[in-house]
């Protein structure tokens, strides 16, 4: 996995509440037994005006102009500025695969669903959640060509104007994402702790562990 | 101190190890794969060179991309059937049950891990589908994985995870007849939002809820998920014994009556203190019709569709009118004015034989209104097809002019070649009416399998509490 560390970027912005998985990468797409190449189909049903198709060239596609991130002052985000509740349904990986694959690294919204957000960490993607009130500002504050800068160390969001935000991240996700770590090696160093909580819960329910 | 939640006591009974920030390794008893989130996880642990920690504790079956008709003809989309071929060349490989397409025991995920006794009170439940949910209806922790976390049950067992909040949905009272576990829930979300659960596990108790059988509590857990939560739990009775007793996959002999005693501590205790309760009066809910494109835009039957001008706060009223502009709707137009043009009564939500019965009394006798274009009935698994047709269900359904079907998820999601046309109107008895989700460009109302049957019949939707008892 790729780390994150600190990221000073072009912000595009989805200004629409609820944007669900099917929306961020509709059902036809999960059919693919790989985990790259998603991001021509970001958004599919909304960025393009035909239906789309797995394995489709998409530069050949019609796009939706009025689609913001087809907009080219917007070419180039890496920072994704949404509404409440970003990747609620299910619980799909292809849609953070999706968002990386197209080149975003980080999404700032004043909620995230739980899975989405869960799954954003495993793929090197930064969810950001903040209060209602200054995603609203940065709504706000937007202009051509604007930046901003994220700092995952220090949890700090550094705007076009200067300010200063900071944000939570549970630390244990934060490191793992600042190092790129592998979740199941870092894992697999219990292993003798999982064989020991085997040995105990078969001793209260054996019939899990019949075989 | 206070006495422990259902959460609470599922959650330590399954810690392996908890770090300083509070994140803990979580032990996994039931991991279930299907064929859409399980490739890339497989082919994970193929690159690094890992073997599944236990076998045993997974099962395997296809159900998101398989055709519901003719399946002795195998899959014609090749795209959807290579997925489901590598879900059976992954299974052979890594020495993981597999119910294949042709196995009688064959069916939607969630429907099968219950019904075979797979997934139990007390266990830890995961499955890379959100909808996995569901199995807390039999007092199990369960909630949806992603991929990554697919490979990494396989690799280890467990998962690292950090303790949700707990939430209370008290439902008082009784329902009304017609009113179903679907009005129920489609109700709580109503209520709380899509984003009302989350970062909680949601408990739904109450009289309402005690009242359910297991099929109905199945399909309020299914939703919670809808609610925003992760996972949604009911507490174990014995409703939830009964249900289990002498399933396949159940503990037999003397191993039953431990896992009995085992299971009745699995509820809230009396003084168990939760982060937030609703309070909901199960009395009040009627029939409800989803009309818009998130579960929580939706009323009851007898009532119109809500005016945006009326939302008070601008992104909420934006959705509003994307919604009524998606869907073709007006404000103020009675929802039993929507005329449909497809039925689907199916899904992990509604697909048990208790839906396809409540269906069924609905259309017993009666033909689909002219206007129907295709009415799908789509068993959730080979068994419950096999129940329903024993009790004639089948020819009910076939008389009045609905269609049949093989198990699978089918047009809740239009992977395989069941879906709406653009433009199309369905009363849907699945779980989500997002755009698009049942085909490109068509619209979904959600309902109940009875509510949905009634819409086949009258060609628009109607109020089932006013067609009498029994629905």
């Amino acid at each position: 996995m790729r780390a994150f560390t600190t990221l000073t970027a072009l912000v595009a912005p989805l200004d629409r509440a609820n944007v669900d998985t099917d929306a961020i990468i509709p059902k036809q797409f999960l059919k693919s037994i790989r985990r790259a190449g998603f991001g021509p189909y970001l958004f599919d049903e909304w960025r393009y005006l035909d239906r789309g198709e797995p394995d489709m060239d998409c530069v050949q596609r019609p796009v939706n102009p009025d689609f913001v991130l087809n907009k080219p002052q917007y070419k180039g985000a890496e920072i994704l500025l949404a509404r409440e509740n970003f990747g609620c349904g299910s619980s799909r990986e292809h849609a953070p695969w999706a968002l990386e694959d197209f080149g975003f690294r980080a999404i700032i919204a004043p909620s995230f669903a739980d899975i989405f957000y869960n799954n954003c960490f495993k793929n090197g993607l930064l969810p950001i959640p903040l209060a209602s009130a200054i995603v609203d500002d940065l709504f706000g504050e937007l202009f051509d060509g604007y930046c901003l800068t994220i700092d995952l160390a220090n949890q700090k969001i550094i705007t076009a104007k200067g300010k200063e935000l900071s944000f939570e991240v549970d630390e244990n996700r934060k490191y793992r994402l600042l190092n790129g770590l592998d979740d199941i090696a870092l894992s697999l160093q219990y292993a003798d702790k999982i064989r020991y909580y085997e040995t105990e819960r078969a001793k209260r329910a054996p019939w899990l562990f019949a075989d | 101190m206070s006495g422990k939640t259902l959460y609470d006591k599922l959650w330590e009974d399954h810690v392996v190890y908890t770090e300083d920030d509070g994140s803990s390794l979580i032990y996994i008893d039931r991991h279930l794969l299907h064929e859409v989130t399980s490739p890339q996880a497989f082919e994970g642990l193929r690159l690094a060179g890992r073997k599944p920690w236990r076998q045993s504790r997974n099962l395997a079956v296809a159900d998101h991309n398989v055709p519901t008709t003719e399946r002795e003809k195998g899959i014609i989309d090749p795209v959807s059937r290579l997925q489901v071929e590598t879900l059976d060349k992954n299974c052979a490989e890594y020495g993981i049950t597999e119910f294949t397409m042709t196995d009688a025991r064959q069916g939607i995920v969630h429907v099968i891990g219950p019904e075979q006794g797979a997934t139990l009170p007390g266990m830890t439940v995961v499955c890379g589908d959100s909808h996995t949910s569901t199995h807390g209806a039999s007092g199990a922790l369960a909630f949806g994985i992603g991929t990554s976390e697919v490979e990494h049950v396989l690799a280890t067992q467990c998962l690292v995870q950090k303790k949700a909040k707990n939430l209370l949905i008290q439902l008082n009272g009784q329902t009304r007849i017609g009113v179903t576990a679907k009005d129920i829930v489609l109700a709580i979300i109503g209520k709380i939002g899509t984003a009302g659960g989350n970062g909680y596990t949601i408990e739904f108790a109450g009289a309402a809820i005690r009242s359910l059988s297991m099929e109905g509590r199945m399909t309020v857990c299914n939703m919670a998920i809808e609610a925003g939560a992760r996972a949604g739990l009911i507490a174990v009775d014995d409703v939830t014994i009964d249900y289990y007793r002498g399933r396949p996959y159940a503990p037999k002999g003397s191993d039953w009556f431990m896992a009995e005693r085992l299971w009745q501590r699995l509820h809230s205790d009396d003084d168990a203190v939760f982060d937030k309760v609703v309070q909901i009066d199960a009395a009040a809910i009627k029939p409800q019709v989803t009309w818009g494109t998130s579960p929580e835009l939706v009323v009851a039957v007898d009532e119109t569709v809500p005016d945006p001008a009326s939302e008070a706060d601008a992104v909420k009223r934006q959705s509003m009118i994307r919604a009524l502009e998606y869907m073709g709707l007006n404000a103020g137009q009675a929802i039993t004015d929507i005329v449909v043009d497809k039925v689907f009564i199916g899904s992990c939500t509604n697909s048990r034989i208790e839906d396809l019965r409540a269906a069924a009394v609905v259309a017993k006798g009666k033909k689909l209104a002219d206007n129907i274009k295709l009415a799908l009935v789509v068993p959730g698994s080979g068994l419950v097809k096999k129940q329903a047709e024993s009790e004639g269900l089948d020819k009910i359904f076939l008389d009045a002019g609905f269609e049949w079907r093989e198990p699978g998820c089918s047009m809740c999601l239009a992977m395989n070649a069941d879906r709406l046309d653009e433009g199309e109107r369905c009363a849907s008895t699945s779980n989500r009416n997002f755009e698009g989700r049942q085909g490109y460009g068509g619209r979904t109302h959600l309902v109940s399998p009875a509510m949905a049957a009634a819409a086949a019949i009258a060609g628009h939707f109607v109020d089932v509490s006013l067609i009498g008892e029994g629905c």
